[in-house]
Order: structure tokens, then C-alpha cells, then sequence
């Protein structure tokens, strides 16, 4: 029971997290510059934090990582990280030679009160950043919102920095994902590509931390939105943005750029959440939805079909980032699940919780939502009142354990098993996807705890 | 992938044996805009005072520094699992302005009423060295509460490397040794210091010891309790592991209670071997003691012996390259891929310093390329240019090696199994020899075209 210090009795706790649901503003801004092709994200503190970044988004994808730091030292943290930041663009340049450095602050350089913008100035008029580099920046001090604020705050600095509008609107629409795996953001491609929609996803991580082994290492993978591609998003017809925690700052700012009129959804998990996708770029596109779409829409209704008596009732657990509960929590009650136990990590805001609390007002249970909240009250309310269902990151198997309950891997970090990077749970058929995760761990569940007696062959 | 530009400001740290007269540079501060594989001193303390089961872990800072090093280390446990839980004060904006010693105070208010730690142990982050929380002052306040000790580690990250977080770590250990009795603590005992308990391996050191005839007070920190480490000073001798972590304390308690200590290390046959050895050595009125060594030496290494030269037969000739946190594991490595027939052909530290750097060159045939606080280009570079099959590294360098094909070994944080002792050897064999024989290789093109150049 490795858990077993985790008590019944809750309490209320002001000046503790215990076993967070987050962390912190840079690796998210991390993970976004990582989706610009031939980009190097740069951190602008101490060397331990990009260390952590790095070794965690590798542990998660299994993937090279590639990022700068400013390493700063007593000296700079006193008198300023100026010199380290004009000395790392110089180096970064000499060395690694990337297209674009993606600059990120940490709560050191913040609370310090570097200027990014002016160092950066410096470094172009001391002849420190090649004609056609690029430094962009965002500042994501780590003591405000979380990860997904980081990775929102650096998405809306690609628009700041790149979205250009020339006057002549093309037919693309931009695709802005949020904090989402490689393989759902190919996903969300794919489904505009059968449509037939012209589109620049930014960013875009596919390729880069789910690529193929080539025999090479290569410090700028294939993958990424080129610098053309995210210039010329201030051109597009419009922007669909997916997941309001982490893409609407972008596309309110293309909005009003350039004028890219914007429709902010949530992330396309489950039947609903892609058919609002799939209809709003059908839109936006002026295009008809192909049958190939409308056949991978009617399969996923007749899996519902087919197997919804074992989902019926069932109790679930949830934890993670806000716009993947939200996603998550809709999808589970439109397949008759019941959601009791909702966290996000991630602080969210309001207008999030009242959402959060519609799409559960009729489940017939009342509901136990906590956001922000942590890993230690979501343990202690399933302690308290336990379920069918866990679904969370990896962190969630020290509960899934303690207490025997079945467990869906989802989210950030996974740890622990192969998959998510490559297979993804959005759209039509990702939907499917956690369908067959969801069912294969209830009735795996059903057949331990059978008797000889009660064993089912067909099911 | 033929050439890399390399800082002019690295040349130094990187050096071909046999190439120049060898004077490398280390020990300071990466340079700023590197990739380097470090990290910082919070880092550092972190690692060393994490295997504590029985101590409260409190990180004073915003949640990041809590998240990223929540249980991602193997340092086992055959008791509490305490250590293996995240505890953040996760300071926000308006701690920031106003200070975050309030917040502290009732965090550890909290826990310590709640989990009932025999200690506990405050990180400072960088954020607290900058907006000047009175750490001290607040652990004092509440030890003085909670009868317990509260000790502040001074681990702001930018505050130097990953060694300077050893030290600081060393200091906050410091102050527990001495508090317990030493009553029951036999003349011919050692504690066993900078052995994590990865995998385990602290509890087949111990085994050793202990079949010798030789009590082990103290593991500092593998499967630590504060209670031990409180007697510790009662020990004959420290026995330290790792280049750098745990010497400080061992040189601290020299001073304070006179304890002497040597330098072991517990990977390979050898170096194992002779880390029993120089312990009976130190007990010479006791002859039984090596008596006993020679046997538990013997035994062991004919239990390992026979799988270990079919292993060999395979990896004969084949060639590895190393990256690893400390300079002195990279010694006992060099010597125990030596002892499966692999040769070494590009070795580099994080932390190494002169002198480490002077005995790897002399370790390391002509040609070997040896390297301090490198980055994955250099890594890969020189790894390719040399055609390894094997790297030995961190769970940074781990894809790194994926990508280009060659077989990987992890000596460090995600080891599962142990890898020191005899038998850690052993499974150290098998890791590798599985992975450099791996039918995978055979699907990666580039890799085979090298290989028929």
C-alpha cells in the first residue's frame, strides 16, 4: 500500500499541494516551442529546470528532447540575466543553429524581472542573432496557472510574434491544438485532410516526438510548423481553436491581429466534441462532410451500440488537465457513465466550472469537483465513496493499486506505457480508441473476479 | 554528421587521448545557451536526502520542482514510503510579493501533525533564494513545536551545480548525526555512504557486510532512516560510494568524531571485491573477518562466473560508449566492460573533476574520446564517428541512442534491477548483452550501412 498514508478524514488545506495534478508554466511553453519546426526552446533560468523539462517530456515520449538554458549562476540571479541570455543566443546560434529560439522564463528570471524583449533587441543590435533567425518569447512564471498556461502563454507568443496579415485571405484554416499529444494533433490533420480543408496547425508536434528511428539523431526533427506556415496564419480564413485553457489566448490574439475570425471549442474527444469540430471546419471550409468521415462517425455510434450495457452505471474517477476532463467527462456521460470524482490539477477559472458542472447535472449523483485540486483529495473522495473507473496520467496507478480499481491511462505525464503518442483518442475513431481502453480494463476486471461459476465466454 | 561546430569555450572540456598533452577543464559552469545533460543544485540535494523513508520531503517553491521529482527515482524502501509522496507549499503570484514563510509554517504545521515524520527536511528553490523566506528561522520555530528535526537544505538551483546540492544536502544529514545513541553499536561496524538503494542494490551491499561480520549502522541514504543516521557517528569507518555526493558528510564527521573513511566502489567484480576487501583490511585484530571476505568473494564470483563468460563470448570486441553524472562510476564501468570484452571508446562526465578526468585518461586507450558536461550533438558525434554499440547513460540519453541505433544501458535514476554487487553484475551483463544483440538493430538501415563501410 504505497498509499497508505493517505487519510479518510478530509481537511482543508490552504499552504499545501500533496501529490499535484500540474506542474509548472515552462514545460508547457516547452512543449509548444517544441512544434515549430527547427526551433530551440531556450530557458531562461537555472539549469535544474530545463533539466526537469527535458527528462520529463522524455520520459513521456520516449523521445530526444532538445533545449537550451540560460544556466544561471549567483551572479545572475543578483545583477540580472542579461549576459546569459546574450550569450546564449550567441552560442545557440554558433552551435545548434536553429531557425527559431523559443525563449521561456522561469519564476527565477521572472522574479528577477528580465526583460526578454530588450535583451533580445540587444542581441540583434550587437549583431548576436543572424539575419533570418528568429527569437521569440513568453513569459511563464512558474507560480502562475500550470503547465497549461505555459503552453497556452507560448502558442499565443507564435501568433505575436510570426501571424502577419498581407490583406489577401487564403483558404486555410488554422488548427490550433492544446496541450495534446503528437498523435492526436495528426489525427486532427487528418480528419481537415479527408474533408478536404486547406489548414496550418500551429503548433504541431507531430513527427517530432513520435518520429521514426533513422539511424540518426537529429537535434531538429522533420516535424513542426515551419516559420512560413505560422507567418502566413494571418492570412487565413479563419481559426479553430481546441481546448479553451490552452488555445483561446491565440486565437483571441490572431483575431485581433489580423482579423481571423476565431470559433474556440473544446477538444474533439468522444462523439459530440468531434462532431462540433467536424462541423465548424465544415463551416468555416465551405466543404460537405465526406463519407468517409460519416462512416467513421456511424461505426463509433454502433460500437456505443454494441457494447453500451457495460458502461452503463459505471462510476468514474477523473483526473488531469481542464480541457481534457471537460472533453473526457462529456464523452463519459454521453456513453451513460457517471463521473463522481472530477480534478483538475490546473487552475481553470470560473466560467470552467460551471461548465464542468453542466455536463454533469443530470448523472442523477452528486459530484465531487475540485478544481484546482490535487491527487491527495481525488485518493481521499475515492476512498470515500470508490469506483468502477479511474482515468488520469500515470501517477493515478499508486490509487488504481491501493485501492483495486481499473485504470485508463490519459493525459500528461504516461510514464509507464506505449501508446499515447501514436495512437489518439480524438476524433471519431480515438473515440473508439477509449472506448476499447475503457471496456478493456472493466471486463478484464469482470473476468478476474468471476467464479467458475459466473465466467462469461462471449461478451 | 560528419562535423559539428564546438564552442570555442568547450574545446577544453573535450579531449582525444593521445591527441594533445591532457589538461581538461571542468568543474565549472556550463556554459550559458548549452544543451548540457546537467541539471542544478536543488537536483543534487534532492537525490541525496530522497531515500530518507521516514522523513518528511517538503519543497518550499512554486509546484514545478515538486512535480518533476515526484518517485522518479528507484531508491526502494523496506519500510515507510513516505519519501516517495510530493509535498509542495506550490507558492503562487501573491506568495511571491508577500512572502512565503506563513505558508511554509502551516505546511509543515500540517504534515508533520499528520504523517508523524522522525524528520523533515525543507528544500529552498531558487524563487525562496531570491524573494528571502527566512527558512531557518521557520524550521527552527517548528522543531522547537514539533520536537522533531526540521531541517532547512539550502538548495537554491542556481546557486551552483549538481555537486554543491550534494554538499547542502551533506550539511542537513550533518545535523542528524550525533543525535541518537550509540549504544548497541558494535567496534567493527561501518556505515555505508552515497549508496541510493536503486534497484535495491544497498540491500546486497549490506548482505555483504554483514555475512563478513561487520555491522552496518548506517545506509546513507538507500533505504535511509533518521534513526540510523542519528547513531552513525558510533561506526569504525564510512565506507563512501560515488564521486562526490556523500564525501562531504564523510569528511564532516571525520572532523567532528574522527570517523575515518575510504572511497569504494560497488560496481564490477573487482571494484566490489575489493570494496569488501579494504573493509576487512580495517579490522585487521579480527582475522576471521577477511577469512569470511575470501569466502563470500569466492562464492559469489563462481556463482556469476560461468554465465558471465557466455555473455562475453558475444560482446567480445564490441565497443561502448559512456556518459554518466559521476567521474568515479565511469571507473568501475570502464573496468567491468573491459571485463566482458567491450572497449571504451568515448567516456564523459557531469560532475567529474581534474583528477577523476587525469585516471580516466589513463584508464582509456589512445583514441578514446573524453569529455566533461557534453551536449547530445557532441554525444552523438562522437559516438557515430567511433561506431559504439553500446551507451551508457541517463534518461536523457536513452532516446538518444534509440534513434541511432545502438543498444542503450540506464546506470542511473531508471535502473530496475541492481547493478552493483556480484550478482548486480551479472544483471548488468544481461542488460547489456540484451540490448547490444537485440534483433532491433538489424531493422535500422543507417546503422547497417555504417557498419559495412
Amino acid at each position: 500500500m504505497l498509499l497508505r498514508h493517505t487519510p479518510t478524514e478530509i481537511k482543508e488545506r490552504k499552504a499545501l499541494t500533496v501529490n499535484p495534478a500540474k506542474t509548472c508554466q515552462p514545460i508547457g511553453a516547452m512543449y509548444a516551442s517544441l512544434g515549430i519546426h527547427g526551433c530551440l526552446p531556450h530557458s531562461h533560468g537555472s539549469q535544474g529546470c530545463y533539466a526537469y523539462h527535458r527528462s520529463a517530456l522524455t520520459r513521456h515520449f520516449k523521445e530526444p528532447v532538445a533545449a537550451a538554458t540560460s544556466a544561471f549562476t549567483e551572479g545572475a540571479s543578483v545583477f540580472g540575466g542579461q549576459a546569459n541570455l546574450l550569450q546564449s543566443i550567441d552560442n545557440i546560434f554558433t552551435v545548434y543553429n536553429p531557425d527559431v529560439i523559443a525563449v521561456h522564463t522561469t519564476c527565477l528570471s521572472e522574479t528577477i524581472g528580465d526583460d526578454i524583449p530588450q535583451i533580445v533587441a540587444k542581441a540583434r543590435a550587437d549583431g548576436k542573432a543572424p539575419a533570418g533567425k528568429y527569437i521569440i518569447h513568453a513569459n511563464t512564471p512558474s507560480y502562475v496557472g500550470s503547465h497549461v498556461t505555459g503552453y497556452s502563454n507560448m502558442v499565443k507568443a507564435m501568433v505575436d510574434y510570426f501571424s502577419t496579415s498581407t490583406g489577401a485571405k487564403t483558404k486555410a484554416v488554422n488548427l490550433i491544438p492544446g496541450f495534446v499529444e503528437p498523435s492526436d494533433m495528426a489525427e486532427i490533420q487528418r480528419i481537415a485532410e479527408v474533408m478536404g480543408v486547406p489548414y496550418i496547425m500551429f503548433p504541431d508536434t507531430s513527427k517530432v516526438l513520435n518520429g521514426p528511428l533513422t539511424g540518426k539523431y537529429k537535434m531538429f526533427p522533420d516535424g513542426g510548423t515551419t516559420i512560413e506556415d505560422l507567418h502566413m496564419t494571418g492570412d487565413s480564413k479563419g481559426t479553430i481553436a481546441l481546448g479553451r485553457t490552452c488555445t483561446m489566448a491565440a486565437a483571441r490574439a490572431l483575431d485581433s491581429k489580423c482579423k481571423v475570425p476565431c470559433e474556440i471549442l473544446d477538444l474533439p474527444i468522444g462523439l459530440q466534441g468531434t462532431d462540433e469540430f467536424v462541423d465548424k471546419l465544415r463551416l468555416m471550409a465551405g466543404v460537405n462532410v465526406p463519407d468517409v468521415l460519416n462512416l467513421e462517425r456511424g461505426q463509433l455510434v454502433d460500437c456505443i451500440s454494441d457494447w453500451h450495457q457495460y458502461l452503463y452505471g459505471k462510476r468514474v474517477g477523473v483526473v488531469g488537465d481542464p480541457d481534457q476532463v471537460l472533453a473526457l467527462t462529456r464523452f463519459l456521460v454521453s456513453l451513460d457513465m457517471k463521473p463522481v470524482h472530477i480534478v483538475s490539477g490546473s487552475p481553470a477559472g470560473k466560467k470552467y466550472v460551471k461548465a464542468l458542472e453542466e455536463v454533469v447535472a443530470d448523472i442523477g449523483e452528486e459530484v465531487n469537483i475540485k478544481v484546482p485540486g490535487d491527487m491527495l483529495l481525488f485518493h481521499q473522495w475515492i476512498k470515500n465513496d470508490p469506483v468502477d473507473l479511474i482515468i488520469g496520467n500515470t501517477y493515478c496507478k499508486y490509487i488504481a493499486k491501493d485501492e483495486d480499481i481499473p485504470f485508463v491511462r490519459h493525459g500528461f505525464p504516461i510514464y509507464d506505457r506505449m501508446g499515447h503518442s501514436y495512437f489518439s483518442t480524438m476524433g471519431y475513431r480515438g473515440a473508439m480508441r477509449l472506448m476499447e481502453q475503457i471496456l478493456g480494463v472493466l471486463m478484464d476486471r469482470q473476468d478476474r473476479d468471476a467464479t467458475d461459476i459466473t465466467m462469461e465466454l462471449v461478451m | 554528421m560528419s562535423s559539428i561546430p564546438i564552442l570555442k569555450s568547450r574545446e577544453a572540456q573535450i579531449h582525444t587521448k593521445g591527441e594533445k598533452p591532457f589538461d581538461m577543464t571542468c568543474g565549472k559552469h556550463s556554459v550559458a545557451g548549452s544543451v548540457s545533460q546537467r541539471a542544478c543544485v536543488f537536483c543534487g540535494s534532492r537525490v541525496v536526502l530522497y531515500p530518507i523513508a521516514d522523513a518528511l520531503h517538503l519543497i518550499h517553491g512554486p509546484i514545478g520542482c515538486a512535480a518533476y521529482t515526484w518517485d522518479i527515482r528507484g531508491a526502494l524502501s523496506s519500510g515507510p514510503q513516505l519519501h516517495r509522496l510530493s509535498f509542495s507549499t506550490d507558492l503562487r503570484e501573491r506568495d511571491v510579493i508577500f512572502g512565503g514563510e506563513k505558508k511554509l509554517e502551516a505546511a509543515l504545521d500540517e504534515l508533520i501533525d499528520h504523517y508523524k515524520p522522525k524528520a523533515a527536511f525543507v528544500y529552498s528553490t531558487c524563487i525562496v533564494g531570491i524573494i528571502g523566506d527566512d527558512v531557518a528561522a521557520v524550521c527552527r520555530k517548528i522543531e522547537a513545536k514539533k520536537g522533531i528535526p526540521v531541517l532547512p537544505v539550502h538548495s537554491e538551483g542556481f546557486k551552483g551545480t549538481k555537486k554543491d546540492g550534494y554538499k547542502a544536502a551533506c550539511d542537513a544529514l550533518f545535523k542528524l548525526v550525533g543525535k541518537g545513541s550509540t549504544e548497541g553499536v558494535s567496534p567493527i561496524s561501518i556505515n555505508i555512504l552515497g549508496e541510493f538503494n536503486i534497484g535495491g542494490e544497498a540491500w546486497l551491499i549490506k548482505e555483504y557486510y554483514e555475512r563478513m561480520g561487520v555491522q552496518v549502522v548506517s545506509v546513507m541514504t538507500g533505504d535511509g532512516r533518521v534513526d540510523q543516521i542519528g547513531k552513525s557517528h558510533g561506526a569504525a569507518l564510512n565506507v563512501v560510494q560515488c564521486s562526490g555526493a556523500l564525501t562531504f558528510l564523510a569528511e564532516m564527521m571525520k572532523e567532528e568524531y574522527g570517523t575515518p573513511y575510504i572511497r569504494v566502489s560497488y560496481i564490477g567484480i573487482d571494484d566490489m571485491a575489493k570494496s569488501l576487501y579494504d573493509v576487512a583490511a580495517r579490522f585487521p585484530d579480527n582475522p576471521e573477518i577477511m577469512e569470511r571476505t575470501r569466502k563470500i568473494v569466492r562464492e559469489e564470483v563462481e556463482a556469476i562466473l560461468p554465465e558471465l563468460n557466455e555473455i562475453r563470448k558475444d560482446l567480445e570486441g564490441k565497443k561502448a560508449a559512456i556518459y554518466v553524472g559521476g567521474a568515479f562510476k565511469a571507473f568501475s564501468l570502464i573496468k567491468a566492460l573491459n571485463y566482458l570484452g567491450m572497449k571504451v571508446v568515448l567516456v564523459g562526465s557531469q560532475t567529474g573533476n581534474k583528477e577523476d578526468y587525469k585516471t580516466l585518461q589513463e584508464m582509456c586507450d589512445d583514441g578514446t574520446i573524453i569529455l566533461d558536461d557534453a551536449n547530445p550533438l557532441e554525444l552523438s558525434k562522437y559516438i557515430i564517428e567511433k561506431d559504439a554499440d553500446l551507451f551508457i547513460g541517463g534518461v536523457k540519453e536513452r532516446p538518444i541512442a534509440f534513434k541511432m541505433g545502438i543498444g542503450f544501458c540506464d546506470h542511473n535514476h531508471e535502473r530496475k534491477i541492481p547493478l552493483a554487487g556480484f550478482r548486480g553484475m551479472l544483471a548488468f551483463a544481461r542488460e547489456v548483452h540484451t540490448s547490444v544483440t537485440s534483433p532491433v538493430w538489424q531493422f535500422c538501415p543507417a546503422r547497417l550501412g555504417n557498419k559495412e563501410k
